[in-house]
This record gives structure tokens, sequence and C-alpha cells, in this order.
């Protein structure tokens, strides 16, 4: 009984120190500054140029978003919503004359609380270390719980077969089958190559602001220092990544 | 193994009507053969509304699986002697539902192959793997509690004593199947109509209400056109529940509306105003609510007044009205209403398409199916020991 007792204690006392060792390791890891992507949006350039498309044709000819005719199975990753409801203004009516019935660009927030991660069952939804909210559409298993978590509507589900639908020439960005769940990926493909996402960078009035927001130096956090910007239903406790400068 | 064989047995009424049920739900089949080819843009759902028949057959039929606790409590934790004949039934009703509960969700699923993923990548964050935890959890007790509980009334012998503690562990469970249901709607941000923590009582409620309902009326339709006797007085004992509880769901009902009417916060408001007067035009659901509303009111009244309540057609009147007040308020109304307005203000009506109706009758069909199956074999069983 007793060379048992203290094989036991020896084990459980290398297993103590291995953990604690492995905690301190993990901490110093996070010492490590990671980063926070987000954007910026400059509503005021944003809304000027009334009718552009460029983000979402950009976009969506990057990622092979099909462009569904009926509006009850559309799918979109990046759109124009107008401003009151984008941004939840209760009265329209007496906001500046520049933003009234004017649209600005809407996507995934990439929350830092995000609830369609929390909710998925089946983890095929996640959010990266670096702040990505990100789908694996071959995980995904159509549930739409997601969907309905969203405060943002910044899903859309494959209602039909999304391949007869999408633009030519297709892009390497791979296809969606009909029944899974899709959203902005934040270009997560193109950020791996080094590429800025391809929104901010078809944007003619260089109205969209991308980077990091853990670092003060970013073209991104100048401009937040500089002027006054807001997120969309931060109440909610998500605390949305896409800021929208006023 | 089930006493299946005595469900294979039976006169021509019986195949008739079964005859009936296998035809619709495999009506039922082939539309979701459709489905399965051309995917879920066959319903009436879309963008703003992607929640509808379906998922709420799933929510009301959660709820009926859980009131078998309101004739199995009162047996198994009073000593409800009146309830001993009835307990199976709820049960074997309890067994059905889940079934189509399972069923429902399966069908809403976008990939119906990848369902097992729910149990590969076990997610205990996410409401929906506990929804799938405890309605397995209680399809197995009920199985097992029906097997030994029937096969003991066929022998003429007492129970197992094991089979106990099995029966008093399914009534926190039953509890808790509607509780889970609830969480999958009343979590989530920007949700404002479910955002509230009357849910889970308000399911809880009307479940007992509906559930009950349910097999008052079955009850009825034994003792008229069957020969299963089920004392008079059991089937008083469990309209007086149907009664409480039809009136605790109007009074939560009420609640609800009066902290978003009082408050006028738009969020809270534009639901109701969506459902029962209509939004920038939409109106689809406003007849239906109305009707609920009225089915509520004619039913309480039958109710509580003891003359008719104590009567079998007046009886028969109130349950059905129980029934498809609460399956109007559960399996249309609060699902859908929860989505419109969309949380970017967007109005749009939700109307279920012949195909997706098709295949919400043919889950029903099996449903019947099961029951009936399920009676006939109590009946026999009890049949043979006279």
């Amino acid at each position: 009984m007793r060379p048992g007792r203290r094989v036991f204690l020896r084990v459980a006392g290398s297993a103590a120190v291995a953990s604690a060792a492995a905690v301190a390791l993990g901490c110093a890891a996070s010492g490590i500054r990671r980063r926070r992507l987000g954007m910026a949006i400059d509503v005021r350039k944003c809304v000027a140029a009334d009718g552009c498309r460029s983000c979402i044709d950009a976009c969506h000819r990057a990622h092979n978003v099909p462009a569904i005719p009926d509006v009850r199975h559309e799918v979109k990753w990046i759109w124009k919503e107008p401003f009151e409801r984008a941004l939840a203004v209760e009265d329209a009516d007496t906001i500046t004359a520049a933003l009234r019935g004017r649209s600005v660009t809407v996507f995934c927030n990439h929350c830092d609380n995000p609830p369609c991660v929390r909710v998925c069952p089946t983890q095929a939804t996640w959010a990266r270390d670096d702040g990505v909210v990100t789908v694996d559409a071959h995980r995904c298993i159509g549930c739409r719980y997601c969907v309905a978590a969203c405060p943002y509507g910044s899903r859309s589900f494959n209602w039909v077969d999304p391949q007869p639908f999408v633009p030519s020439p297709l892009s390497p960005y791979p296809a969606r089958t009909r029944g899974v769940v899709e959203k902005c990926n934040l270009c997560e493909e193109r950020l791996a190559v080094g590429q800025l996402p391809a929104c901010v960078e078809a944007c003619p009035e260089h109205a969209m602001v991308f980077g990091d927001l853990r670092d003060p130096a970013s073209d991104i956090r100048r401009l937040l220092a500089e002027r006054y910007a807001i997120r969309r239903r931060p109440e909610l406790g998500t605390r949305p990544q896409v800021y929208y400068v006023i | 193994m089930f006493m299946f064989e005595k469900a294979l047995r039976g006169g021509r009424g019986y195949w008739a009507w079964m005859t009936v049920l296998l035809a619709v739900a495999g009506a039922g089949a082939w539309s979701y053969g459709v489905q399965l080819q051309t995917g879920l843009g066959v319903t009436g759902l879309s963008r703003d509304i992607t929640w509808g028949l379906y998922i709420a057959q799933f929510t009301f039929l959660v709820g009926v699986a859980a009131s078998a606790v309101m004739v199995v409590l009162p047996y198994y934790l009073h000593d409800y002697k009146l309830f001993a004949r009835v307990t199976i039934l709820g049960e074997f009703l309890a067994i059905t539902a889940v079934v189509m509960c399972g069923l429902f969700i399966v069908i809403d699923m976008g990939q119906p192959s990848r369902v097992l993923n729910v149990l590969r990548y076990p997610t205990p964050w996410s409401m929906m793997f506990w929804d799938m935890a405890a309605l397995g959890g209680y399809l197995a007790l009920n199985v097992v509690i029906t097997r030994v509980t029937l096969e003991a009334e066929r022998t003429g012998a007492a129970p197992p004593r094991w089979i106990r503690p099995v029966i008093v562990l399914s009534i926190p469970w039953a509890i808790s199947i509607h509780t889970v249901t609830a969480f999958l709607y009343n979590g989530l941000p920007g949700r404002s109509f479910w955002l509230t923590a009357m849910l889970a009582p308000r399911f809880l409620v009307s479940a007992f209400a509906a559930g009950p309902a349910l097999l008052i009326l079955l009850c009825l339709g034994l003792r008229r056109w069957w020969r299963l006797r089920v004392a008079r007085e059991a089937i008083g004992s469990i309209a007086v529940i149907v009664a409480y509880a039809t009136a605790t769901h109007v009074f939560f009902l009420l609640l609800e509306m009066f902290t978003a009417f009082y408050s006028q916060v738009p969020e809270h408001v534009l639901h109701f105003r969506y459902l029962y007067a209509g939004l920038e035009g939409h109106a689809a659901l406003v007849p239906w609510m109305w009707a609920s509303a009225g089915l509520a009111v004619v039913a309480l009244v039958l109710l509580i007044v003891p003359a008719t309540r104590s009567r079998d057609a007046t009886l028969a009147v109130a349950c059905a009205a129980v029934f498809v007040s609460l399956w109007i308020d559960k399996g249309l109304g609060l699902i859908v209403g929860g989505f419109v307005p969309s949380p970017l203000g967007a109005v749009a009506d939700y109307v279920p398409t012949a195909r997706e109706l098709t295949i919400t009758a043919g889950v029903w069909a099996v449903g019947a199916a099961m029951v009936t199956a399920f009676f006939k074999i109590t009946t026999d069983v009890r049949a043979s020991d006279r």
C-alpha cells in the first residue's frame, strides 16, 4: 500500500508542476501581441457615392456569391442598407441632410462576442485569433440557428442551388452547395497572401479602412482617434468590429 | 418485442384508418424527396424568415411530449389512483411527439446527412446540443417506462421496483425538454420577441394545456369508438388541469403584452403589432392570431363552467378549441412573429407552400399512426386481462 501511495503522490506532484508550467507558458504566449482585425467606413464618403456598387461587385465576384433574382432566396455578403436602418436611427426626419435617405455599406461585423458562434451546434462557424468570424461550409448542417442569432442580418442561407446564379468567370474561391450558411469572411483567403480585403481595394472613394485595431499606429486607429465613430447596435454586447465614422 | 404484433391485427376500420394515414405519410415522404433534391427553397421560408412551419411544429410538439408529466406526476408522486390507466397513454403520446420532433428537425435542415455532426463535435455552449440531448434522453426514458409498465399490465404482476426511480426521473426531465426548447429562442440578442424570461414558463403552461387537451380528446374518442375505458373521473381531473393551464397561458400572454405596450419600446411592440394588427400592409397572421384568441376565450368559458366541463360533448369542443388555439399561438405566431420585423426592420409575410404543408401533414400522419398503434396495443393488452 505505502509504495503505491508514494508513487501516486510523485506522479500527481509532477503532473501539478507540469500543468503550472503549461499555464505559465500559455501566459507568455498570450504576451505575444495578436492582431485584432477590423474595419472603419467613412460614412460621408460612402453615401456621397450614391449608387456605387464597387465593393459589392468586387466581393461577390471574388467569392462566387450567386446573384439570385428572387429576394427571398438572396445570398449577400456585403450590401447597401438605408442609413437609418443600418444604424437604427429612430427619427429619420431630423438627421443631417447629407445622410437622410442615403444607403451605407453593411456586412458581417466580425463581433468580438459573436452570438452566431455561440449558438452553432457543430462549431461550423468560429472566430479566429485575429477576430475574423468564418464558416466551414462543409461542416454546416444548415440549421440556420446562426442566422436567427445574428442581430445584423449578415448571414445568408442557400435556399436553392447557387451554382446557376454564380457570375462568370468563376474565381478560385470554393463554391458552396444548397443548404449551407455563408457570409463575409473578411477575405481571409486574401489576407493569407498579404492582400487587402476585396471591398477595401475596390472602393473608389477610399471610404473603407482596414487594419489592426490593437496597433495604435495603424490607419484604422488613427482614423478612429481623429473622428467620431459609431457601431451597429453596441447595446447588444456583441462588440462589433466594424466602425462607422460619421 | 414491444408487443407490436398486436398492432398488426385489427378490424376493417382500423386498417382503413391506418391506410389513410400511411397514404398521407407517403405523400409527405414524396414531397420531402423533392425538397431534398432541390433545397429548402421549395418552402415559403426566406432570407428574413428563416424558420417557419417545421420549427414551429417541432416547438409545439416538444410541449405535447412534455405534457405527459401532467398525468405521470399526480399518479407517481401523489399516488393519484385515478390516473393509473391514463399514464401510459400520456407516455405513448410523449414518445410519438418526440419522434415527430426529430422528424421536423431533420426535415428543416439544409444538410440532413450531416446531422450527426452535432454529436461528432459536441458543443455544450449551443442550446441545440442540449435540446438534442434532452429529447434523446426523454425518448429513451419513455420507451423503457412504457415497455416495462405495459409488460407488467400484461402479466398482471406489479412492475419491477427499479422502474419507479426511472419514472420519477422522467418528471423533471419532461420540464427540462421544454425549458431547453425555450432557451433555443430566448438567448438571442436582437430577437426582442423571444428575449424574455417568460418564454420558458409560457412554453410550459401552454404545453400543459394543449397536451392534456389532446389526451382528453383521445380518451373520449377511445371511449366512443373503441373498447378502451378511461374513467370519467380521470378525464374530469385532466379537464381541470387543462382549465388551469389555459387560464395561466392567457394570463402570461397578457403579461407579455402589457410589458410591450406600456413600455412602448418599438422593438417589443412591433412584433405584437405585426401578429395582431399587421405591419406595413403585411397581415397574413392577423386572422389566425385573432382566431387563436377567440378559441381561447371559448375554451376558457366551457372549461370554467362546471356543467360544460363535465359533459362529454362540450368538453370535447373545449379541448379542441384549446388545442387549435395553442397550435396557432405556438405553431405559427411564436416562431414567425419573432422574425417579423427583421432586426433590420424588414417586414414580409411568410406563407407556407403546398409542398411544405404536405410534408408537415405527412409527419402528423406518422404521429397519428404511431398513436393509433400504441393505443391499439394498450387496448388489446387490457382486453386480454379482462
